[in-house]
């Protein structure tokens, strides 16, 4: 029974219970409202909580731990002396899982029975053929064992969904039984369902830390894998370096990293004398190659060499430029419209420059390639207007910066805004009444009393250009290179994301694992600047509070 | 408020005092320049601004409208039985059978046809070396035409066929003699056949319904490639979006604000939500492709995943603008309910919570339409790269199976790096800034409308 | 109609410092000020009283065209200073401000230090050549504002770090570091506690030796204390002006009577 199933019915099961419990409370109280604690709708909506909450919570948890279970316990019944040299546990198991889903497929698609996929074997009939006609691409011929495996995969699969049915739908009806049992005349059942609901209002409170909780996870998980993936890549280049001649003899050219393959790293072993391993050395070098690596050169082939450098300084590079427009801009137009504008100028310049604020960055991405671009280069390029050939192409630090600079004029006049009007008037009624003219009131008193204010804003301007996305990929081109040239195109560690994570790598090759670990640097370092920046602008609010 | 154009001497030398107020001093108009000189930079800075709204939508308007007219070429095509039926008995398995290379022929000679009936003059040789003009598709309408009409074979028929995307460019200014001097697919011939049948009616630029309603083409196809599967895409992220963010973040909000004791628990959630509103996006992406995608196994470029991530990402913006309205509602609402004996619970969802309502609603509205537009998180959930040329067959296929959305769409257009392309991404961004207008104009208006004083 | 007057005010060379004639202010429909006139003397304490709303701030801020500030205000009707006019077109509100100092009801020293707060004024209008001219503008304003003592070690401390009482202070020795010829003060010390109020009104007395100082008060015991005249405003009209041993011991005006005897207010 598949989950959606599972999960209608539980509801239904409540919606009855609903109903049940208001009637149910009547009739304790022989038709009379006010013997009863609470009103009847509340002794219905005990039931459906009990009915729901708990089989719900179990539906969620099994959901979660079932893949776990069974994947593990699969894994461990594949024997390790099947795993190809250059292969790892890890990869067999996706296998395992893709064919197996194949075969739910052509189950469900009518093109084998269930007993076929139960019993079918790799040798007997051509599985792959079979599962091409209902449409399930395998890109290698299926191999016993790993057959095998998915049809473990499957049983366990099957067999856990149906526990699951039983012990959801018994949970739901024995909450139900419960709260039905408890339907008196003297029971709370307003106290009870307030208090569910007040749990349940801190439940989704509390998401916003799951996410966090989430996000730090994912990257922690992926990053580590990455850096012990580049660890034991770091030591196999040792490796091979000390023990040359005798692989050489062995003929064994190691590429990937061998953890994990069992019969490898004892051939390795038995070859050099030199048992195989990763030491922390390796981590360190691995850490270094990364944070100060001034080359960045993927290439899904191996030997990549991922320094971040390059793409730190197209990231910096670019928020310079952006935030050197969007800074004077936005600063300017807020002390314009807040301090000087009459109030139609206001109503319109206010509502149209927040315009900008709403367009979506793709959008901008686009007028980066598409018109700022060419319009660059037409001016800076070969053959320009300026005759200065200092622009090769359209994608540039100046395209992408400029255009990120316009994205930002709006949030950072609206931040300065708040902030501009946050230093209260009787500090500027103290400066006109000495005799300072509006400017030097701005320029004197209103903003170094605002700075604290303006440098949070700015900063969070910074966190922003520095995680922006699209107009990157769009316009700061691919090259990730050291250049001071700001015609010259650079990239990011955000397009690197992108393009590392987008296209058909393998997610278990250093390669995509990087984006992880350029992602964990992202976060950290935006997440340092607006938890910096947020103190900051709490802290100037306090001041005038 | 000062007047520049009282010349006096200065002030002569002396004590500063018993000056008269009636003469401007030197260091007066001094000053008074740089009052106009900071007031001018700060004019100068919104002009920038609205000058740079303005260029960024007439350079929208100006590449993006074209999207909405294509060229399509009439023309009578005879359904010729000896190729499409040999067997003469409409069995539509037979019928099937013929793909659609059979039916390039038949396109071929209606072309020559037509030009011969017209009396043009054209340098091309014949109807093969002329359908360059026509799109690859329209041997593909030609068929699914003959199979869902299997008893008009043998007749005569008129058709309107797509143009192929030069001779549109041509029309539309893209495409000009010089740019295709070394282009395989098209010649100036062809374009002299344009201009002719252009003349004669034939070839006729009309408005778009396509583009509008149609699904995504292969590279090759730019004039058939439509946003309409990716608008449904969209639809299915942001229903997902509006069922989990809205309860979860009227949920969360009224707690923070109604009900969360003071203590370490709560900042720790304050701090989160004010830290996840700037997060930058791309990192929710990463999020989703490890969480739904690696660890939970969801299917990838699905509107479902799509719509959860963007959920993710929306929330704290909800959170912050539901706590706003929450907060507008006077304490003396609460107590008044509180007084004639209603539990807190009962006070804040039968009174707080319909009068902050309104607010709550425009603070979603705004939170959706910029989950609409975001397309970083999607790009890595797999939304970019996938051919969107098919419509969901249904309402689960419409959240599980792959599909794209409008501005991943937008983003695969443009990397196409087809001339033809361009133009449909700046027509998809005109569609997408409609959508967000709409959007923000409903906020506004509800805001209007339901805007209380206290 | 201009010209009649300033042959009428040439006429009078006294030592009329102020003076103002048929003054209405309007803050958008709301007519906050009804033709007052009233002269007020050179080197002379003069008190604004009457209960909140009166007019009495809205009067003092058309002195030094504060009003000007605040987009909905309108002001008619003729003010001068020495005889000119100070609503004349040619006059700048920012001069005309150096000239007429300012001190708020609530202290508002501008977050800088001490020595920053008063050099200020002096700075934007140029009154000192040096910087060792700036210390001696800075220490003798702050000398007059009788803070020289508890401030001169901290010169270089914010201003916002001093007490109420100090802060205001600074703030008057703020405004007298720009050498203003006339000194107006709004409710100075109604955010002061007791001893502070008692400090500002002794530096008050103090500066009637060199400036004008018009105050506004809602306390009539202050009024009394610290001014030769008094001026009675109600409802935006002028009742009653006349020297404050007049004013509060002989009301001529019923109205009057009944504000100082506390039976309107």
């Amino acid at each position: 029974m598949s989950s959606f199933w599972l999960f209608l019915i539980i509801v239904s099961l409540a919606v009855i219970g609903f109903f049940v419990g208001t009637s149910r409370a009547m009739s304790v109280a022989s038709g009379d409202k006010r013997k009863l604690h609470s009103l009847p709708s509340y002794y219905g909506s005990n039931i459906a909580i009990f009915t729901i909450v708990p089989s719900f919570l179990l539906l969620v948890i099994w959901m979660l731990a079932q893949p776990l279970i069974v994947s593990s316990s699969v894994r461990s019944h594949i024997p390790a002396d099947t795993i190809d040299p250059g292969s790892t546990i890890g990869l067999v198991m996706s296998d395992v899982q893709r064919l197996a889903n194949g075969l739910d497929v052509a189950v469900s698609q009518g093109f084998m029975t269930e007993e076929d996929a139960r019993s079918v074997q790799a040798g007997s009939s051509d599985i792959r053929a079979r599962l091409g006609q209902a449409g399930v691409v395998l890109g290698s011929s299926v191999r016993p064992e790993v057959l095998q495996a998915a049809q473990e995969y499957r049983t366990m699969t099957s067999t856990g969904d149906m526990l699951r049915a039983i012990f959801v739908i018994g949970i739901a009806l024995a909450g139900f039984a419960y709260a039905f049992r408890k339907t008196s005349v003297t029971f709370r059942a307003r106290n009870t369902v307030e208090k569910t609901i007040y749990t349940l209002l801190l439940g989704a409170a509390s998401i916003a830390i799951l996410t966090t909780v989430g996000i730090v996870l994912s990257l922690i998980f992926t990053t580590g894998e990455f850096f012990s993936i580049q660890a034991c890549l770091s030591e196999v280049d040792n490796y091979e370096q000390t023990h040359l001649a005798a692989l050489r003899a062995a003929d064994m050219n190691l590429q990937n990293c061998p953890l994990g393959n069992v019969a490898l790293l004892d051939q390795m072993t038995s070859v050099t004398g030199e048992t195989f391993s990763v030491t922390t050395g390796d981590y360190l070098s691995a850490f270094a190659d990364f944070f100060f690596g001034t080359t960045w050169s993927p290439s899904f082939g191996g030997g990549s060499e991922l320094g971040i450098l390059p793409l730190l300084w197209g990231t910096f590079y670019i928020s310079v430029i952006a935030l050197l427009v969007a800074v004077p801009i936005g600063l300017f137009a807020a002390i314009y419209l807040s301090e000087y504008a009459s109030s139609p100028v206001r109503a319109f310049a206010k509502p149209m420059l927040e315009v900008l604020a709403g367009i979506p960055t793709i959008v901008y991405g686009l007028f980066a390639l598409l018109t700022v671009g060419p319009l660059l280069v037409s001016a800076f390029g070969d053959d320009g207007a300026l005759g200065l050939n200092w622009m090769q192409g359209g994608t540039a630090v100046m395209t992408a910066g400029l255009v990120m600079g316009i994205m930002l004029i709006p949030f950072v006049s609206s931040l300065s805004d708040d902030i501009i009007n946050a230093v209260p008037q009787a500090m500027r009624d103290g400066s006109l009444g000495l005799g300072a003219t509006h400017s030097e009131t701005i320029r004197q008193v209103v903003l170094p009393a605002a700075l604290p204010g303006i440098v949070g804003a700015i900063l969070l301007a910074a966190s922003r250009a520095i995680g922006e996305t699209m107009i990157v990929v769009l316009g700061a081109g691919a090259a990730a290179r050291l250049s001071m040239n700001p015609f010259d195109a650079m990239t990011t560690v955000t397009a690197k994301i992108v393009s590392q994570l987008t296209g058909d790598a393998d997610f278990s090759s250093p390669e995509a694992l990087v984006a992880f670990a350029l992602g964990m640097t992202l976060f950290v370092i935006t997440l340092g600047l607006n938890v910096f920046a947020l103190y900051i602008v709490r802290k100037y609010r306090e001041q005038y509070e | 408020m000062t007047d520049a154009t009282v010349t006096q001497p200065a002030a002569p030398g002396g004590a500063p005092k018993k000056t008269s107020l009636l003469k401007l001093d030197q260091r007066t108009r001094r000053r008074n320049a740089a009052e106009k000189r900071f007031k001018i930079y700060g004019m100068i800075a919104v002009g920038i601004g609205l000058v740079f709204l303005v260029a960024l939508l007439s350079a929208i308007i100006v590449n993006g409208t074209n999207a909405f007219t294509q060229t399509f070429v009439t023309m009578n095509v005879t359904l010729n039985e000896d190729v499409l039926d040999k067997n003469g008995n409409r069995n539509p398995a037979d019928i099937k059978k013929v793909s659609t290379f059979g039916y390039a022929p038949l396109i071929n000679s209606a072309l020559e046809n037509k030009v011969e009936s017209l009396g043009i003059e054209t340098l091309l040789e014949d109807g093969g070396d002329m359908r360059a003009i026509m799109s690859a598709s329209a041997a593909a309408q030609l068929r699914d035409y003959v199979l869902g009409n299997p008893d008009q074979i043998g007749e005569t028929i008129e058709f309107r066929f797509l143009a192929s995307s030069r001779v549109d460019g041509y029309l539309k200014g893209r495409v000009t003699r010089e740019s295709i001097a070394r282009d395989r697919n098209i010649s100036s011939a062809h374009l002299l056949l344009i201009d002719d049948l252009k003349e004669l009616g034939v070839v006729e630029r009309v408005f778009n319904w396509g583009f509008i309603t149609g699904t995504d083409a292969s590279e090759a196809r730019p004039e058939q490639a439509g946003i309409g599967a990716s608008m449904i895409g969209s639809f299915f992220m942001m229903l997902v979006v509006l069922c989990l963010s809205l309860p979860i973040g009227v949920a969360a909000s009224i707690y923070l604000e109604e009900f969360a004791p003071q203590n370490r628990f709560t900042d720790i959630i304050e701090v989160n939500i004010s830290n996840l509103a700037a997060v930058p996006s791309i990192v929710f992406g990463i999020l989703g492709l490890a969480a739904f995608i690696q660890f939970a196994h969801l299917p990838q470029s699905a509107p479902l995943v799509g719509g959860l991530v963007l959920t993710l990402m929306t929330l704290p913006t909800i959170i912050i603008s539901t706590r706003a309205s929450l907060k507008s509602v006077p304490q003396s609402i609460r107590d008044a309910a509180l007084g004639v004996g209603a539990s807190k619970m009962q006070s804040v969802f039968h009174h707080v919570l319909p009068l902050a309502m309104p607010g709550i609603l425009t603070g979603t509205i705004i939170g959706l339409a910029q989950a609409l537009g975001e397309t970083a998180p999607l790009l890595l959930i797999g939304m970019v790269g996938f051919i969107a040329s098919e419509y969901p067959n249904g309402i689960q296929e419409g959240f599980l199976d792959p599909n794209s959305a409008m501005p991943a769409q937008i983003f695969e257009w443009a990397k196409r790096a087809d001339p033809a392309y361009y133009e449909r991404a700046w027509g998809g961004i005109i569609i997408l800034l409609l959508f967000l207008m709409t959007m923000n104009l409903i906020a506004i208006l509800l805001r209007r409308r339901f805007e209380r004083r206290w | 109609m201009n010209d009649m007057r300033r042959l009428e005010r040439d006429v009078d060379t006294s030592d009329i410092k102020i003076s103002a004639k048929g003054v209405q202010v309007y803050y958008g429909d709301n007519h906050a000020i009804k033709d007052v006139d009233v002269s007020i003397a050179d080197k002379t304490v003069t008190a604004f009283i009457g209960p909140s709303g009166c007019g009495k701030s809205t009067f003092l801020r058309c002195i030094n065209r504060m009003n000007d500030t605040i987009d909905v205000a309108r002001v008619e009707g003729d003010i001068r200073i020495d005889g000119e006019d100070i609503y004349d077109k040619a006059v700048d509100p920012v001069q005309l401000r150096a000239k007429v100092g300012m001190v708020f009801q609530k202290p508002n020293p501008f977050p800088k230090s001490i020595y920053d707060n008063v050099a200020y004024g002096p700075k934007i209008h140029g009154l000192a050549q040096n910087k060792a001219g700036l210390d001696e503008i800075v220490e003798k304003s702050l000398r007059r504002a009788a803070l020289w003592d508890e401030a001169k070690d901290r010169l270089n401390e914010p201003g916002t770090g001093l007490s109420g009482g100090q802060q205001q202070r600074l703030c008057i020795a703020r405004a007298v570091a720009t050498e203003p010829e006339i000194l107006l003060m709004d409710e100075p010390c109604s955010a002061l506690d007791p001893i502070a109020t008692a400090q500002v009104e002794e530096l008050i007395d103090e500066l009637r030796q060199s400036y004008s100082v018009v105050i506004v008060t809602h306390s009539m015991q202050q009024a009394a204390r610290v001014s030769q005249k008094t001026a009675f405003f109600h409802l935006g009209n002028l009742v009653e002006y006349g020297q404050t041993g007049d004013i509060f011991t002989n009301p001529q005006d019923p109205r009057t009577e009944s504000y100082i005897t506390g039976r309107i207010g």
